[in-house]
């Protein structure tokens, strides 16, 4: 090889590679806090699901506009009102190349419903699931279930071969800190693929070239960073540094919103903030009130209630971005009504009283569990909350913490008094429901039980007929709301920050789908 | 009695130091600073115009509001208030308090094992001095903030969560007080070789006075000069440390919160416009290690007959 040879080619190499450079597309996305988890049934939180959306696929999904498409399954019949069969989509496969069957099917979803796994509320309805042939999966559900498509569109298929080769066939128990190869490995069928994994610091997707579907976006990879704090995130973003922040801090928006070259999106979420009080211990763990329970006492509750004045909070700490709530869902969701959201009055004299009359006039002492990174100004909120109470005489200790420790504490029972956010991915008020009000839903934390209640929320399961199913969640919400089970604050609202030439489409649910994102 | 102490004022009156002292502009101006900062933050309980650590006694609605001069202001809050409507005067003041007690109680730690080590190894020499000092070099080489940052890491992972907000402040001495002493440890036993070789020691070890003796009332009076300077400059240093290592968050937790931790709850308001909540908290250290640092200059070139 001569000297003219070698120039040539490394002339021609050095040109390949910043063609590739410049073609390369990446969108580095960053928000507070990381997920949790990449094993897509062993932690049912919004960040968690919004990395494995863009990693897994369910059987159907919610698109764009929020409505249920096909996904996996190309199309569905109902036999009859308990069954359901599917017919899988030809030809997926998943990231390590191996094709998608029935089987996979019918294994996630026994796998989502095992103990250890934390969406098995999503399908407690479903009885069986079993394989028919290649490419069909049949579904039986205790009763007809009017809401089992909004159900499986969280539960993500994974590869049977790869799960129980790599000791996962059960997702690991989060609230133990019990960690499988599929907690922090992923191999789902879905556009995109992950390649470096390194929790709170980095997490790298590149693009699934083996995708079945018709690919809308432009992009080679998504590096996703989290920054724990607001200043920081932003800073990078204006910097360049960093291309989307899925939670732009608000007191930040105007200030990024006239930098140029950035845009800021702000939808409502589906997401309704609200505090649990821990209403069926026999003792508060935190309280000095020793051998009773003050927040049994349905007076002490309301007086927790009427102290909190949600106008303030929503012009300080949120800067007008929240709608405060009266009950634990939002309009779009099925038994919604504008007069179930109405709220109690703020009226911190008509609270005294109420601590008064129950016993407690001198007021207590409480600590109060809030995450630090998890919901729009949530430590915030929650030292708001701290001196709102104080002014009626409850001595409250905050003790915020980060949202893996917060939610672990919280499932394992160690939380008299906590900051918890709802969404209602099945858009049905069931789903709140089942997780919050029913005696035995894993995120019924204060210990609600309500015989009544329970019925009504199976009467939501197998009740097909619309009238006699919104009356039963109407009845539900009507009790409920009456025993201020919970203290609602408020819908939250979410705003995402880019780079002008980054386009990806803002969704209520704050779930990215990186599969319709361009960049130009 | 009257005339002993009229001798005493007498006596500091006539002296070299008091006479550089009054004819110092900086040495004046900085410890002015300091006496005014001193006396306000440890008595805040009675100089703060608000109690911003009662959550009761905050409103809400409070928050956010500018410094006085600026539209919105209101000469209730004078620097304003922070995004809970606390009162940001009188948190700087309570804060500077935490920040004082935490660089006070770190220097005089660090001053008393380092001090204690460098003039043992300086006074007995051999293997001993050797151990110790080669310990202090393998100490400098590490920087303190890593140093109490580590210290941190490791308290945070013996003790449970709850425990440690009350006992941070601790952790926090301990840690910048174990990074800080290798300084005096050299220091102290620089002085100590030169001293131990003066006739007054040979004439104390004549007599046998014990070790302990000759170490603690022979030397330590004669070498206590430079080690003030440095303990006055490390002062300055171990307050920026402490305010470094609560901006970090791993500091003073925010229910108590010093300078530091000020500056940190301002600092995700920076590019909000509200700049007075970090602005305040960040002139009132610069004041304070540069009121401190000015002393120290001062003390450097007084008591140094080098110099003079």
């Amino acid at each position: 090889m001569n000297l003219k040879k070698i120039t040539s080619f490394v002339a021609v190499a050095l040109l390949a590679t910043v063609a590739s450079t410049a073609q390369a597309n990446t969108v580095k996305w960053s928000m507070k806090g990381d997920s949790l988890t990449l094993d897509p049934h062993e932690q049912n939180e919004g960040p968690t699901t919004m990395v494995s959306r863009q990693i897994y696929e369910a059987l159907v999904s919610r698109g764009l506009d929020m409505s249920i498409e096909p996904q996996l399954a190309t199309e569905w019949t109902i036999e009859n009102p308990t069954t359901w069969v599917f017919t899988l989509r030809k030809g997926v496969t998943f990231h390590d190349g191996s094709p998608l069957t029935a089987s996979d099917v019918v294994f996630s979803f026994n796998r989502a419903k095992s103990k250890t796994s934390d969406f098995k509320e999503y399908i407690d309805s479903v009885t069986s699931v079993e394989a028919v042939g290649a490419d069909k999966v049949k579904l039986v559900t205790e009763g007809p279930n009017p809401i089992l498509l909004n159900q499986i569109s969280n539960i993500f298929v994974m590869s049977e071969a790869w799960s129980k080769a790599n000791d996962s066939a059960l997702p690991g128990d989060f609230n133990a800190d019990e960690k499988t190869f599929a907690s922090s490995n992923a191999n789902g069928t879905g556009p995109f693929k992950i390649t470096l994994r390194e929790q709170d610091t980095k997490t790298v997707f590149e693009k699934n070239d083996g995708w079945w579907g018709t690919v809308a976006h432009n992009l080679d990879r998504i590096e996703l960073y989290p920054i724990a704090n607001s200043a920081t995130r932003v800073a990078s973003l204006l910097s360049g540094e960093i291309d989307i922040v899925t939670d732009a801090p608000v007191q930040d928006l105007k200030r990024i919103d006239s930098s140029a070259g950035h845009t800021v999106n702000s939808v409502e979420q589906m997401r309704t903030i609200f505090l649990g009080m821990d209403q069926g211990s026999a003792e508060l763990r935190s309280s000095n009130i020793k051998g009773k329970n003050p927040l049994a006492d349905k007076r002490v509750r309301q007086a927790f209630y009427q102290a909190i004045d949600i106008e303030a909070i929503k012009k300080k700490v949120m800067r007008g971005l929240s709608s405060p709530a009266g009950i634990i869902t939002f309009p779009g969701v099925t038994g919604y009504t504008k007069d179930l959201d109405a709220r109690l009055a703020y009226d911190p004299d008509a609270s005294k009283k109420l601590l008064a009359d129950a016993g407690y006039g001198d007021g207590f002492d409480i600590t109060l569990n809030c995450p630090n990174d998890r919901y729009v100004n949530d430590e915030a909120i929650c030292t708001a909350v701290v001196g709102m109470l104080g002014k009626v005489g409850i001595n409250v200790n905050l003790f915020a913490q980060t949202k893996s420790t917060h939610f672990q504490d919280l499932k394992n029972g160690l939380s008299d008094f906590y900051m918890l956010g709802w969404g209602v991915p099945t858009l049905d008020s069931h789903y709140v429901f089942s997780f919050l009000y029913d005696s035995k839903g894993s995120w019924n934390k204060v210990g609600f039980d309500n015989a009544r209640v329970d019925e009504l929320i199976q009467t939501m399961v197998v009740e097909v007929d619309p009238a006699k199913r919104n009356a039963a969640i109407a009845e539900a919400w009507a009790i409920v709301s009456d025993d201020i089970s919970y203290l609602p604050l408020h819908h939250q609202v979410i705003s995402w920050a880019s780079k002008s030439n980054v386009d990806v489409p803002i969704r209520p649910n704050n779930e990215p789908l990186f599969r319709f994102a361009t960049v130009n | 009695m009257a005339d002993r102490s009229a001798g005493l004022i007498h006596r500091i009156r006539d002296s070299d130091i008091f006479h550089s002292f009054i004819h110092s502009p900086t040495a004046l101006i900085s410890s002015c600073l300091l006496v005014v900062i001193l006396l306000t933050s440890f008595l805040c309980e009675f100089v703060a115009p608000h109690d911003p650590f009662t959550p009761a006694s905050l409103s809400l609605m409070d928050a956010f509001t500018p410094p006085f001069w600026a539209e919105d202001g209101s000469m209730v809050f004078l620097f304003g208030t922070d995004g809970q409507g606390r009162d940001l005067l009188s948190a700087i003041l309570y804060g500077t308090r935490i920040s004082l007690i935490v660089g006070f109680s770190a220097i005089l730690f660090s001053v008393i094992f380092g001090v204690s080590l460098g003039l043992t190894a300086g006074y007995f020499g051999g293997r001993y001095e050797t151990v110790i000092m080669r310990l202090a070099d393998v100490q400098l080489t590490i920087p303190s903030i890593l140093m109490a940052l580590l210290v941190d890491g490791v308290v945070r992972g013996i003790i449970s969560r709850e425990l440690h907000d009350e006992v941070a402040i601790y952790v926090l001495i301990f840690a910048i007080g174990i990074s800080e002493w290798p300084q005096f440890a050299r220091v102290a036993r620089g002085a100590t070789l030169v001293e131990k070789n003066k006739d007054y020691i040979s004439a104390a070890r004549i007599i046998g006075l014990p070790n302990r003796l000759i170490m603690f009332k022979h030397i330590l009076p004669n070498i206590l000069r430079p080690i003030l300077v440095i303990g006055t400059i490390g002062l300055a240093l171990a307050i920026l440390a402490e305010s470094t290592l609560s901006f970090l968050g791993v500091g003073v937790p925010p229910t108590t919160p010093s300078l530091g931790t000020l500056i940190r709850l301002g600092n995700d308001f920076l590019f909000s416009g509200e700049w007075w909540i970090s602005f305040f908290p960040s002139f009132f250290l610069v004041i304070l290690a540069f009121s401190i640092n000015l002393l120290g200059d001062w003390m450097r070139d007084t008591l140094n007959p080098k110099i003079n």
